[in-house]
């Protein structure tokens, strides 16, 4: 009963979308504040009744309810109860309507509590309704989750075990919370299209949602890397896979938009440009979630797919998509262009990062569809390998990195480069030699690790050199210290933390390149020999789970003959899918680890692949500060005033941000 | 310079910059296309030493052999052709003779393609999609396996 209820609240949300999506855009257009005040309403009760949906699909997969095929399909009596409820999203059904949910969420979120002006947030919500209602229909028509079974089953055919992580648990979610946070910016950049109104307060209006955004997609890029790590027992964080792209895509083009914003706001210039970014982040989050769920790749993602559902979120993404552009094409023109600046000027150099990020998002978007458009227009089936993307990606995030410091210390408007340079020689030269000293430590081997190392630790350096500089700026008595360090605002604490998060995950990735891999075969008693470390094969575990057996071998690790830890990876085995799942050993050691991943036993023994990783928890550190910074932003974006009024008391050198 | 002399080289330099950067795109791409390919065809359009592609079929019955050093020797098969493959590694865990594999890395010297991953069918419903392509090409496909909801009843009507 509950399920058809759920079924019946999601009709009721579509109902209520279309309403949100036609009446207050008429009412826009007529000028009809009435019909305009449709839209907060209809947004709420869009939420309630997905939400409603969402809790009655929950409440099948908690229950064990075999009768809905999704249930069926994808959990099992035995199945852990945290992984019956994450299973909700582990299926394509359950994950769309997650979407949807998280959809409705933001939409209720800018109902309440979004600035810029009744007309702006009114036809912004109508947009978002449409939205919505495409999505709704899209999961009513093709991906319906409560599709009841008769005769129910009695027994389900679990979830693939690889998604039965806590990984899992919290890694869609996040994403999902940061792909769809994108659309209010989309939303608000079509409504000032169509208003052809667009300054500064529609850039303040967009800002907070997009930081909320981009931090939860930080935060979801960040664990779906570790989650692949761990899980895939390749030990590689990052595999350029089409799926992976996906999630990258709509970050670089956020992170560029986050950036055009400032100078947008500050200078009233790049206005075009801004909503062109604005408009893109989301409709690449859409490309995203066309190519994850038409199953058109070849992905280590890929689930079989139906082909219906590819043909019917191709048309409602060239509808949203073809849209957004064309009202771009014919609005944009008309709005007004603002100042013209020196290139040698704060905003000049967020130019230069603007196009340093698009050029690297455009990358990423060919190398991802060329295999796609290749098979269609000749057949040829081809992927694109690794080495393309780390060249151009690299190349160009290398130049970020260069500039990024400078860009940080300049000024508005005309800045002075000497200056900057003499106070910056000293960070450079403290890189280099940190990169001497890691390159001492490792090996100048690759020398692009070396390299790579060197720009990481100048970026994060320089982000300590700016916030410095701004709180001891007015000498070095305490006092005066701490005053200007709590005058402050959090924008400037937000820019550090993010520079900072970036330069620290960059230094995590450069040093992929050191470390040391060993793969041997090997029975109780050999030792394997890593960086390092020994690893001793000392003993071997059954253990029982829930929904499964393992067989543990334990390691013990020791460094110079002095032991440091055990690490104990397993394979795991699921009976009701007759699978077998290799579990990686894990130990961190320092901020290194060493990865351990066992293969089925053969004749010669067991088949140990072993890995030391230096620094390589740096990574996913660095995305966390970097996401920390985000959400410092986000809350700036809130307490403006307050911060306003701190900063007018104790007034900086420069009004800078 | 005057403001229209600015602007037309505004306009060159970022044509200039544009141009620089496809030509950059296009030539990585060139370097990193990996091919896909059954046996018989990569037998038939040849397969360049040291090339990077990916090769699809199963894993020839008898041909798997494990090494002390850990090396895994096998070959891909579609029926018509084999190929031989060496892998040091961890095969994935549903690696197994029969089953459908994707093999990616490049042919060595000596007649045997060196995989450096390999990615296997992992359950009926988890798997690479190039190899159900492979195997649906090589009429290996079957449809019950492939798609659990087939051998369940029949959703009924809404009640």
């Amino acid at each position: 009963m509950t399920v058809e209820l759920g079924h019946f609240a999601l009709a009721l949300a579509l109902g209520l979308a279309v309403a949100q999506f036609v009446v207050p855009l008429w009412g826009a257009l007529r000028g009809d504040a009435r019909l305009m005040s449709v839209a907060s309403g209809a947004a709420t009760g869009q939420f309630v009744f997905v939400a409603l949906a969402f809790g009655a699909l929950v409440e099948a997969h908690a229950a064990s309810d075999f009768s809905v095929r999704n249930v069926y399909e994808n959990s099992h009596t035995l199945k852990p109860l945290i992984y019956k409820i994450t299973g909700v999203w582990g299926s394509h059904e359950g994950s769309m309507l997650l979407w949807i949910l998280i959809l409705a969420l933001f939409g209720a979120m800018v109902a309440r509590g979004a600035r810029g002006g009744e007309a702006i947030r009114s036809v912004a919500l109508s947009l978002q309704g449409a939205l919505g209602a495409a999505f709704i229909a899209f999961v009513l028509a093709t991906s319906d989750p409560f599709q009841r079974l008769w005769p129910a089953p009695r027994e389900g055919q679990d979830l693939n075990p690889l998604l039965q992580d806590p990984g899992l648990a919290i890694h869609p979610p996040l994403l999902y919370l940061g792909y769809v946070g994108f659309s209010v910016a989309f939303s608000f950049a079509g409504a000032a299209l169509i208003l052809g109104r667009f300054d500064a307060a529609w850039t303040r209006a967009v800002r907070p949602w997009a930081l909320l955004a981009w931090t939860f997609l930080t935060l979801g890029i960040a664990m779906g890397s570790y989650w692949a790590y761990y899980t895939l027992g390749w030990g590689g964080f990052w595999f350029w896979d089409p799926v992976e792209n996906a999630s990258l895509m709509p970050w670089l083009a956020g992170t560029a938009f986050l950036h055009s914003a400032i100078v947008m706001e500050k200078r009233e210039a790049l206005k075009v440009w801004t909503v062109f970014l604005a408009i893109l982040a989301f409709s690449l989050s859409l490309l995203g979630t066309f190519l994850v769920r038409s199953g058109v790749l070849t992905s280590v993602h890929a689930f079989a797919e139906d082909p219906r559902r590819g043909v019917f979120i191709l048309a409602i993404e060239a509808f949203f998509i073809g849209g957004a552009f064309a009202l771009f094409a014919l609005r944009a023109p008309a709005l007004k262009q603002g100042a013209i600046f020196a290139p040698l000027s704060r905003e000049g150099f967020l130019v230069a990062n603007n196009v340093l990020l698009f050029a690297a998002c455009v990358t990423v978007v060919v190398g991802t569809l060329y295999p796609l458009v290749l098979q269609a227009t000749t057949g040829q089936k081809i992927t694109v390998g690794a080495p393309y993307f780390n060249t151009l990606v690299g190349a160009l995030f290398a130049g970020v990195c260069l500039l990024l410091p400078f860009g940080h210390q300049l000024a508005w408007k005309r800045g002075d480069l000497l200056g900057v340079t003499q106070r910056l020689a000293v960070v450079a030269l403290a890189a280099v030699a940190a990169a001497l000293v890691l390159g001492a430590a490792h090996g100048f081997a690759p020398a692009t690790s070396v390299i790579a190392a060197g720009l990481a630790i100048f970026v994060a350096l320089g982000a300590f050199l700016e916030i410095g500089r701004r709180a001891f700026g007015g000498g070095f008595s305490p006092a005066l210290v701490i005053a200007r360090t709590r005058g402050l605002p959090l924008a400037a604490w937000a820019a550090f933390f993010a520079h900072l998060g970036f330069g620290i995950g960059l230094l995590g990735v450069a040093a992929t390149g050191w470390g040391d891999e060993a793969i041997v075969s090997l029975r109780a008693g050999d030792t394997a020999h890593v960086g390092p470390y020994a690893l001793h094969m000392a003993a071997f575990d059954t253990r029982k789970g829930a929904n499964f057996t393992a067989d543990v071998v334990r390691f013990d690790v020791s460094e110079g003959g002095r032991a440091v830890a055990t690490v104990s990876p397993a394979r795991r085995h699921y009976p009701v899918r007759n699978m077998d799942v290799a579990q990686a050993g894990i130990v961190t050691l320092g901020l290194g680890q060493v990865y351990v991943s066992v293969g089925a036993p053969d004749a010669s023994g067991i088949p140990v692949r072993a890995f030391w990783k230096p620094l390589v928890t740096l990574i996913w550190i660095g995305g966390l500060v970097a996401a920390f910074g985000g959400a410092l932003g986000f809350a700036g974006t809130l307490s403006k005033r307050r911060a306003r009024k701190v900063f007018a008391a104790a007034p900086l050198p420069q009004a800078a941000e | 310079m005057t403001r229209k002399g600015r602007r037309a080289a505004l306009v060159a330099g970022m044509v200039a910059l544009a141009g620089s950067g496809v030509g950059v795109t296009l030539y990585a791409l060139s370097g990193s296309v990996e091919f896909f390919m059954g046996p018989s065809e990569a037998m038939a359009r040849g397969m360049p030493v040291g090339r990077p592609m990916r090769l699809g079929g199963l894993v020839e019955t008898g041909s798997v052999t494990h090494a002390k050093d850990g090396t895994l020797d096998f070959k891909v098969t579609d029926g018509k052709a084999a190929v031989p493959v060496s892998f040091k590694g961890i095969p994935p865990d549903l690696f197994r003779e029969g089953q459908g594999v994707v093999v990616e890395g490049a042919m060595g010297g000596a007649g045997t393609f060196r995989a450096s991953i390999v990615l296997a069918k992992h359950d009926e419903r988890y798997m690479p999609k190039d190899v159900a392509d492979a195997l649906k090409k090589q009429g290996r496909w079957n449809d019950g396996a492939a798609a659990p909801a087939a051998a369940i009843p029949a959703a009924s009507p809404k009640p």
